[in-house]
């Protein structure tokens, strides 16, 4: 079994987001970089245990970014996966990273891709779907639950009006949220072994960019909280009804 | 030509996907060219319904085999079918099958696409639509440099708008490719409003103090026909069932009206919750953080305030 986990470098939850050269560009001062949460805490968690249960599988971590995203990268590695790669590029276009990513997938061969549902910075939920069609592989996305019977697996999804299993012949792509693994921390054994797993890098393939960024802005600052008197919910329906004209 | 994938949940067309072709309608009426709409499998209504949400034509593949959805499928059918019908722009609803489907179909066509859309696109110089990034807390203008472009809006972002054209059905003939994966079992949540789908939501958090006492909010959400929804740490603690946990790692909405009930508003919840249209927080802590980013606050005990606001909402409808 070779899974493929697919890693994203996004700035902390908590990160203050502002822009700069004209807001064309996220101010990275003083942000704190993390891995990206659903690639993490379910993707990545999840590889972790089908290897505990056997063995012989094999986990590669792939991300696409420049040096900085090394240290992300290592975190992974010390959470678990026998080697990284890192393809040298740095894009905001889904389609180049996916592109940089299928490029890796066909090499490698895997049994099974994950991802996490989206990424907290851009929220395009749009890699897995897009190494579907690049690699011509089934995708099941928003799995709550993930299991493997041979070759086959079994995969809980998310659905409009619930929930609904599917089966599916390996390979296939996988974007994981809540529900198929539970967040681990590292632990030191960890973080000393994953100094020494390898870390590849490659050259990024070309491909030529599908849309760009023109600028970034801000929400317009709300006006400022209305304060009711608990004692006249009238008033609270009043505005509702009136002002807001949402009920 | 601009194309609409409807998409359908039991057989029903999904309000976001009428939301979707009112938002491609109006890109066509920009462009002037004319908004076609793609169902596939088979649904319920009258598809000649889709003309009052500016539909000229409907093309039908009508094959219950498409009424779940396969990815793989999906994606060639709705790519082939674009490719035919020279569609232009290919317009989706970002919900759970349209994210799923569009950057695929988007590979497929060689087209540009951006998803999470929340504005018409800007034609000035270009073709620049707006998306929401870093989970609502800001907007990228995105250009898509591609001949044929696809769009996935957000829901409850643009409304749905009538236009009352008039509109046939054609059906699509086209063979339908193997499946790629195998249903094997649907558990459905019965008699909820999906909240995804819901222009009213209300929603509780640890200050309710324990799932025995949420009777209020739900008696408030049934006067006013809303659906419920929690923070992390109720769904966590097995309070509420899971499906109506919103924020970062949950499920993000974009109602017209959310209310938070005893909700701090710590940065992930509202990264799940800000796109709402109005905001109202009850909370007795006048330091929650929630109450920056709300509209309208109440101060105070949520086990007296809930109570009096149901009252005011039943009375208002009755008088």
């Amino acid at each position: 079994m070779k899974i493929l986990v697919c890693i994203s470098k996004t700035p902390d939850t908590t990160a203050k987001i502002a822009f700069v050269e004209g807001n064309t560009k996220f101010d990275e001062t003083a942000v704190q970089w993390i891995i990206n949460p659903y690639d993490e805490w379910y993707a990545l968690v999840r590889a972790i245990e089908l290897k505990e249960k056997d063995p012989a599988t094999i986990i590669h971590l792939v991300t696409v970014g420049g040096v900085d995203a090394e240290p992300i990268i290592r975190k992974a590695l010390a959470l678990g996966g026998d080697e990284a790669i890192r393809i040298d590029c740095n894009s905001n276009d889904s389609f180049t990273v996916a592109n940089q990513i299928a490029a890796v997938a066909k090499e490698g061969a895997y049994d099974l891709i994950f991802t996490g549902k989206e990424t907290i910075d851009f929220n395009s939920a749009s890699i897995g779907s897009m190494l579907s069609a690049l690699l011509d592989l089934p995708f099941i996305s928003l799995a709550t639950h993930f299991e493997l019977n041979g070759n086959t697996a079994s995969v809980k999804r998310e659905i409009e009006s619930g929930e609904e299993t599917a089966e599916v012949n390996l390979p296939v792509i996988v974007s994981c949220q809540k529900g198929v693994a539970e967040q681990r921390i590292p632990n030191m054994r960890g973080i000393m072994a994953a100094r020494s797993k390898p870390l590849k890098v490659l050259t990024a393939i070309e491909t030529k960019a599908s849309t760009s960024i023109n600028h970034f802005d801000l929400p317009p600052a709300k006006s400022g909280v209305k304060l009711i008197d608990p004692e006249n919910m009238d008033e609270l329906v009043r505005l509702l009804k009136e002002e807001a004209k949402v009920i | 030509m601009v194309l609409v994938y409807i998409d359908q949940a039991d057989q029903q067309i999904k309000k976001a996907s009428l939301e979707a072709l009112s938002y491609g309608a109006a890109i066509a009426q920009e462009l002037g060219i004319s908004v076609e709409a793609l169902v596939l499998g088979t649904v319920q209504e009258d598809l000649t319904s889709l003309g009052k949400y500016g539909a000229n034509k409907v093309h039908h593949l009508k094959n219950e085999s498409l009424n779940s959805l396969d990815v793989k499928v999906h994606t060639n059918l709705v790519a082939s079918i674009a490719k035919n019908l020279n569609a232009t722009v290919l317009v989706f609803a970002q919900n759970f099958n349209g994210r799923a489907i569009a950057p695929a179909v988007a590979v497929k066509l060689e087209a540009g696409i951006v998803t999470g859309v929340c504005s018409l696109p800007n034609t000035t110089n270009g073709f620049v639509v707006t998306k929401t990034v870093f989970s609502g807390k800001a907007f990228a203008h995105i250009k898509i440099e591609t001949p044929i472009k696809v769009i996935a809006i957000n829901q409850n972002s643009f409304g749905l708008v009538e236009y009352n054209a008039s509109t046939t059905v054609e059906n699509i003939d086209l063979a339908i490719p193997a499946p790629s994966i195998k249903i094997t079992k649907v558990e459905k949540i019965e008699g909820e409003i999906p909240l995804t789908e819901a222009n009213l939501v209300v929603s509780g958090g640890r200050g309710l103090k324990g799932p025995e006492n949420w009777g209020i909010l739900l008696d408030l959400a049934k006067a006013l026909g809303a659906a419920t929804a929690c923070s992390r740490p109720v769904s966590d603690s097995d309070w509420r069932p899971h499906h109506e946990h919103v924020g970062q790692t949950g499920i993000q909405i974009a109602p017209n009206l959310y209310i938070a009930i005893g909700i701090s508003g710590a940065i992930q919840h509202l990264a799940g919750v800000n796109r709402s249209k109005t905001i109202v927080v009850i909370n007795k802590d006048p330091e929650a953080p929630f109450f920056k980013a709300a509209d309208y606050g109440v101060v105070g005990d949520a086990f007296e305030i809930v109570p009096k606001l149901t009252a005011a909402v039943l009375k208002a409808k009755t008088t």
